[in-house]
């Protein structure tokens, strides 16, 4: 594989960043400009001197990166330069379902001929793992912390798909890094539309969510194996496909070996919240037709 | 040239376009809405050749698009004023970080609370250190004038910064005024294509906007520093090519009348100038020797031209439309910091038509007397004030 994204970055051991991410630059062969808001992917690897980029890369704020992508879209249309290549962004879910969904919805509204990509680590996981509106319920976040009265994060995991999908751009997927040759394949297939296309991928943080460094995978892929992170993909506005479960787990096997959750299994309103997340799951595979 | 008698945001509509921007944002604000509208009439009707023009969702956005678009070699160009440049000012400090030479006008007007969407100059003031090049001007020809000069002082190599054309609200961008409009082979005689020492490319790729830790990032700020002075010079060049290509010579960073022999040297910005300028020369027909500096550039600002016109008066009165609340009005701020130690004057502040307030020629006669006359303290004041009371205190 070329560097698009080359090693020296600073990610953390078990990141699942650079895996979304090399995998992304993969499938597009590295013909791209790249988009980054602030957080965990721009500090591990925009270091003045130390970038660890291949590919054109811009840093602006926080909240403005699909912004900044639409202006790219723009300027390589008025020069006449479409042909350089495809214009991305990589966001976390704080910049892309918090702060900077204004920017977003003002991109797709406009359907500039941006791939927008959430790498979704439920939380604000550079600053240590404050909560974002993707952050599922349950989760104790240092902002959302288990207390006495209060089991971690209260309120869902905000839909960004569905908020994609309102704005009618033609292309809309999930995806999780324990699956590499679909994201590669969903990037790939995204690019085949003009206009805006998003890609949610769930990319497990070691430090917040308390995982040890060699079960990011296996995390990722049991989100999946739960029904609690869907894996599906909209062209068009109409679902395509999803990915199948052979045989669904129940939650508290995802739950149990995380340490954002393990609250959850001896506070007084823990049982509460683990039958909210499998009932969260359950409507999940039903409305997804999730299982084999 | 052909002289029409035109509304200031179609002057500088017009001058827009025949810099050929390449990428052009719109969000609209009073009274800065009919700029972008007109540049929306030029796009629907072909006008803007090459040209994406976007509808953003708010001015953060618009600054932001901009900022992209810049940063991969487009010319571009927006307009604000007032509630949207303040939302703007976190991207527009961080295109002044990455160098990017975004052109605006600024339609100045008041911020809110209260809301008002009338003019004063507390929406640009407040972008004073963000290392964006300010220049005010005093009617619409000049304003229309600014657009191409900006554009080549902005895009120099040496500068390579954001550049802000201020016009009062309302009272420029509103008025009905005379203007020679410029000619397309002018203008294209005059400012080349946009091509910029760096910019996003796939052909040879490039991080923008690294983070900087504490052993490096003290250079950028030097960097930045250093394009604002050297940009004295590039807009004195720029300005003396304008006034050799079109005859119309506005002068370098500030522009003076009666200044000579003048004693009291009366100071000010944006379209206040003309009505000061009237005053000073009726005094001088009184047989006071006034004389009035108008400041053009205020970011840089001209240091040095102050100091040597300002070398041997006895009194300074600044005529303000902003107050650095707790304190006193910028320009004064500034002002004083470039005299010390240079000039021994009394400075008079006087912050007058705050929100659109009326500025009567008796008032200004009054401030100016009365600086003369010792019949005031040294400092800042409010003038045009009503009597009324203080309710929470």
């Amino acid at each position: 594989m070329k560097f698009f994204f080359s090693s020296g970055h600073g990610a953390c051991p078990g990141c699942s960043l650079p895996i979304a991410v090399k995998n992304v630059l993969y499938a597009l062969e590295g013909k791209c400009f790249v988009v980054n808001p602030t957080g965990c992917l721009e500090i591990i690897s925009s270091q003045y001197d130390r970038s660890a980029w291949g590919v054109p890369y811009i840093h602006s704020v926080f909240e403005n990166a699909a912004a900044v992508a639409a202006g790219i879209d723009a300027a390589l249309k008025a020069l006449g330069r479409k042909d350089e290549g495809h214009v991305v962004v990589f966001a976390g879910d704080g910049a892309t379902a918090d702060i900077g969904v204004g920017c977003l919805s003002g991109m797709f509204d406009r359907n500039h001929d941006v791939l927008y990509i959430c790498l979704d680590n439920e939380a604000y996981q550079n600053t240590g793992n404050q909560q974002s509106g993707l952050t599922p319920p349950g989760s104790n976040t240092t902002t959302t912390p288990a207390g006495k009265i209060l089991p971690g994060k209260i309120g869902r995991k905000k839909d960004m798909v569905a908020f994609a999908l309102a704005h009618k751009i033609p292309y809309v997927a999930t995806a999780s890094v324990a699956y590499p040759t679909d994201i590669r394949r969903k990037v790939k297939r995204a690019v085949e539309f003009e206009g805006a296309k998003y890609i949610q991928i769930l990319c497990p943080c070691v430090t917040g969510w308390g995982i040890n460094s060699n079960e990011t995978i296996k995390v990722a892929k049991l989100a999946v194996e739960t029904a609690l992170y869907p894996i599906v993909e909209y062209e068009n506005g109409e679902l395509v496909r999803v990915r199948k479960i052979k045989e669904r787990k129940p939650v508290e096997e995802y739950l149990k070996i995380q340490r954002r959750f393990r609250h959850l299994f001896k506070h007084p309103k823990g049982k509460e919240i683990i039958e909210e997340l499998q009932r969260i799951a359950d409507e999940n595979a039903k409305r997804f037709g999730l299982d084999e | 040239m052909v002289r029409k008698v035109v509304r200031g945001f179609y002057a500088v509509a017009y001058a827009v376009k025949l810099c050929r921007p390449s990428v052009i944002c719109a969000y609209p604000i009073t009274p800065q809405t009919e700029i972008v509208e007109n540049l929306a009439a030029m796009y629907a009707n072909g006008e803007l050749e090459n040209c994406q023009y976007i509808t953003a969702e708010s001015e953060f956005g618009a600054a932001s698009i901009l900022v992209g678009a810049s940063a991969t070699g487009a010319r571009t160009f927006t307009a604000t004023c007032s509630q949207g440049l303040i939302l703007m000012s976190e991207v527009l400090w961080n295109a002044a970080g990455m160098r990017l030479p975004i052109v605006m006008v600024i339609a100045n007007r008041s911020l809110s609370a209260p809301l008002s969407i009338w003019n004063d100059h507390q929406d640009s003031m407040a972008m004073r250190d963000a290392c964006i090049i300010q220049v005010y001007v005093e009617n619409n020809q000049e304003a229309h004038d600014m657009i191409p000069q900006a554009y080549k002082i902005a895009e120099n190599k040496e500068v390579m910064l954001p550049f802000m054309v201020c016009m009062d609200g309302y009272k420029l961008t509103h008025a009905y005024e005379p203007v020679d409009l410029l000619e397309q082979g002018m203008v294209d005689s005059f400012l080349p294509p946009y091509n910029p020492p760096i910019k996003l490319t796939t052909k040879d790729p490039l991080t923008f906007g690294c983070y900087a830790p504490p052993h490096c990032y003290m250079e950028f700020r030097v960097v930045m520093q250093r394009a604002m002075m050297r940009a004295k010079k590039v807009m004195e060049e720029v300005f003396k090519e304008w006034a050799e290509l079109t005859g119309r010579n506005w002068g370098g960073l500030i522009a003076t009348d009666y200044m000579d022999d003048a004693e009291t040297a009366v100071v000010a910005m944006g379209s206040v100038v003309g009505l000061v300028r009237e005053v000073v020369e009726e005094m001088r027909k009184d047989g006071k020797k006034v004389g009035l500096v108008k400041i053009r550039s205020f970011r840089p600002f001209p240091t040095e031209e102050l100091r040597k016109v300002m070398k041997d008066v006895e009194n300074i009165v600044v005529f303000e439309r902003a107050v650095s609340f707790g304190h006193e009005g910028p320009v004064a701020i500034d002002l004083k910091s470039a005299l010390f130690g240079h000039c021994n004057a009394k400075v008079y502040s006087f912050a007058v038509g705050l929100g659109g307030r009326d500025i009567p020629r008796d008032l200004i006669r009054k401030c100016i007397n009365n600086a003369i006359e010792g019949k005031v303290d040294e400092g800042f004041h409010f003038e045009g004030v009503k009597e009324f009371e203080e309710v929470i205190i």
